[in-house]
């Protein structure tokens, strides 16, 4: 056994130069969550997917015989629900990675308080997380839309690329409102309620499955003013090159006002709950 | 390397510190002895830049925590009270993903940890889940985690609480081979015998102030006599005792289930005690301990 050995030349320890690379300081560690979960994300990144775009796009889809005029564009009922329920993955993966794995890190393993007992502080933690949710969904949505392809449900190659670039988007703006409501509440019983009542009435209601025209005048302009259709819409029209390049901004500001609000904000609530 | 100058820390109404004076030279193991809730803890919290102070004048390598807290923590090794290790990785990926926070290059993390899983003795444990760990084992991959940096101060809050004696033993003799390599030690404890092992300098803290301050033998011998005797009557009897046998010693404390007469030869205590046809269903004679320093300045026992 050898004692506490110091002699080795040591490169000294420092506080990062800036805050991207302060994140890049955590890559190991979420390197490391990805090599000890990515075997039970398999089924959800690769079988989940085909079975929706089978059983509601190509089973389902079978039966609903709709005028192409009110499939806003697209030519069949798959190739209307194939980019919604893209877009709706990148959701889900949101609500399944910043609720519980960061309630954990708050209060059960307390992880977090290692992490800022470093030279790390909230941002840089933050900025890890939300990079590495954003790799592993654009990841996952890739493999969705490489899993559509055959179905002959795209119009252009340029159209499905910025559709898939667009779901890193989507996710940030579920995943810091998501992250900050997980940084925020006393006990794990919370997370019912954002599920029963905010991603399963989204996922439900945002025009994924159905055109929300079909909601009527007023609950069309609820269903409009909600993240997942901003999100589903813009998918959509990239998805089918239908494209109205003004809404297209509005969608992407939307998005990109939603997670940059909700990310400062939970930037400060993290170094609340860490530093007091 | 740690000075502060009235250092407060409040929460609302409650002041957990309330102004204290702490100045730490390099190489020494430093410790705060004090009770549950004294302020200890909040103290180190300050210290390792999670905790603004709310007054007086606070430097860690002569840096302030308020405005160079990642340099400062950079330098630091922290052991908190409740291990925060990844439970669902491994002991090898607890240490490695941890030295990568402090900018340190993969190989040479990789070698820092062989280093460190021989210096606690947890080697063959490399490759298992920290789940699988016993308390110790726990505690002292903790240890080795805090070290991966190479810290100039090493921070342990009540590095030993909750383990089995052998255990504390073990981190004990760790800690003190630190100690002996120049690693200045900060430590918070309830346990006397845990600061009497391992502090060369120590406060005694009470409700957020500190009551006394020295080495551990200077304070026993400022605060209290050499020896104790302790005297075990039956339940309810050691109030009224107290009155008959406060002439033999300097001084006498009335515990719920003892009493304490300290003189610098108990054995002398206890014989006199006889000749007045008291009998004590059980007796002691030891020697003061910080235990009794911490009963003689607050009155009050350090764990309750």
């Amino acid at each position: 056994m050898t004692d506490y050995a110091d002699s080795a030349p040591a490169t000294p320890p420092t506080a990062p130069a800036g805050l991207v690379s302060g994140a890049l300081r955590m890559g190991d560690y979420w390197l490391t969550v990805l090599a000890r979960t990515w075997k039970g994300g398999v089924i959800t990144t690769f079988v989940t997917p085909f079975f929706y775009v089978l059983a509601l796009g190509v089973l389902l889809g079978e039966f609903v015989e709709a005028d192409p005029a009110t499939l806003e564009g697209a030519d069949s009922y798959l190739a209307f629900v194939a980019p919604g329920m893209v877009a709706a993955h990148a959701m889900t993966i949101a609500f399944s990675e910043m609720t519980y794995p960061v309630y954990g890190m708050v209060k059960w393993q307390r992880i977090y308080f290692s992490m800022i007992a470093s030279p790390l502080t909230a941002s840089h933690i933050v900025l890890a997380q939300l990079g590495f949710l954003m790799l592993r969904t654009l990841f996952a949505c890739g493999v969705f839309l490489l899993v559509l392809a055959p179905f002959g449900v795209f119009e252009t190659w340029w159209g499905v690329l910025t559709a898939w670039l667009v779901q890193g988007l989507v996710v940030l703006a579920f995943g810091t409102p998501v992250l900050l409501f997980s940084l925020s509440i006393k006990g794990e019983e919370s997370f019912a309620l954002i599920f029963r009542l905010g991603m399963i009435p989204l996922t439900l209601f945002s025009g994924t499955f159905f055109p929300v025209a079909n909601l009527g005048p007023v609950l069309e302009k609820v269903a409009m003013a909600s993240p997942l259709w901003q999100g589903v819409n813009l998918t959509r029209m990239l998805a089918l090159g239908e494209i109205d390049w003004a809404l297209a901004a509005v969608h992407v500001g939307y998005l990109g006002l939603l997670a940059g609000v909700c990310w400062w904000l939970a930037v400060r609530r993290l170094g609340e709950r860490l530093v007091s | 390397m740690i000075s502060a100058r009235g250092l407060r820390k409040s929460f609302g109404d409650f002041e957990a510190v309330r102004g204290i004076d702490v100045s730490v030279r390099p190489g020494v193991a430093f410790g705060f002895l004090g009770p549950n809730g004294a302020g200890k803890s909040s103290t180190m919290r300050m210290i390792c830049c999670v905790s603004p102070p709310s007054g007086g004048e606070l430097r860690v390598f002569g840096m302030d925590p308020a405005k160079d807290g990642p340099k400062i923590k950079a330098r630091l090794g922290v052991c908190p009270q409740e291990d925060t290790l990844d439970v669902e990785l491994n002991v090898y990926d607890n240490l490695f993903v941890y030295g990568r926070y402090f900018g340190l290059p993969r190989a040479e993390v990789k070698g820092r940890i062989e280093e460190l899983l021989d210096f606690v003795q947890l080697t063959d444990k490399a490759k298992a889940k920290v789940d699988d760990l016993s308390g110790g084992m726990k505690r002292r991959l903790t240890i080795a985690r805090s070290l991966i940096n190479r810290p100039e101060i090493l921070v342990l809050d009540e590095p030993t609480t909750g383990l089995d004696p052998q255990a504390r033993h073990v981190i004990w003799d760790r800690l003190f081979r630190l100690k002996q390599a120049g690693v200045t030690l900060l430590l918070t404890t309830h346990y006397m015998d845990e600061a009497e092992q391992l502090c060369d300098e120590l406060v005694v803290m009470d409700q957020g102030r500190i009551v006394a301050h020295g080495t551990p033998l200077g304070l026993i011998q400022q605060h209290s006599t050499r020896e104790v005797a302790e005297l075990r009557f039956g339940v309810g009897e050691h109030e009224a005792l107290a009155a008959k046998v406060e002439d033999l010693a300097e001084r006498v404390e009335v515990l719920p289930d003892r009493l304490l007469l300290y003189s610098d030869d108990g054995e002398a205590v206890i014989e006199a005690v006889h000749s007045r046809d008291l009998s004590p269903v059980a007796t002691l004679v030891r020697r003061s301990s910080l235990e009794d320093v911490f009963l003689h300045l607050t009155g009050r026992t350090l764990v309750d």
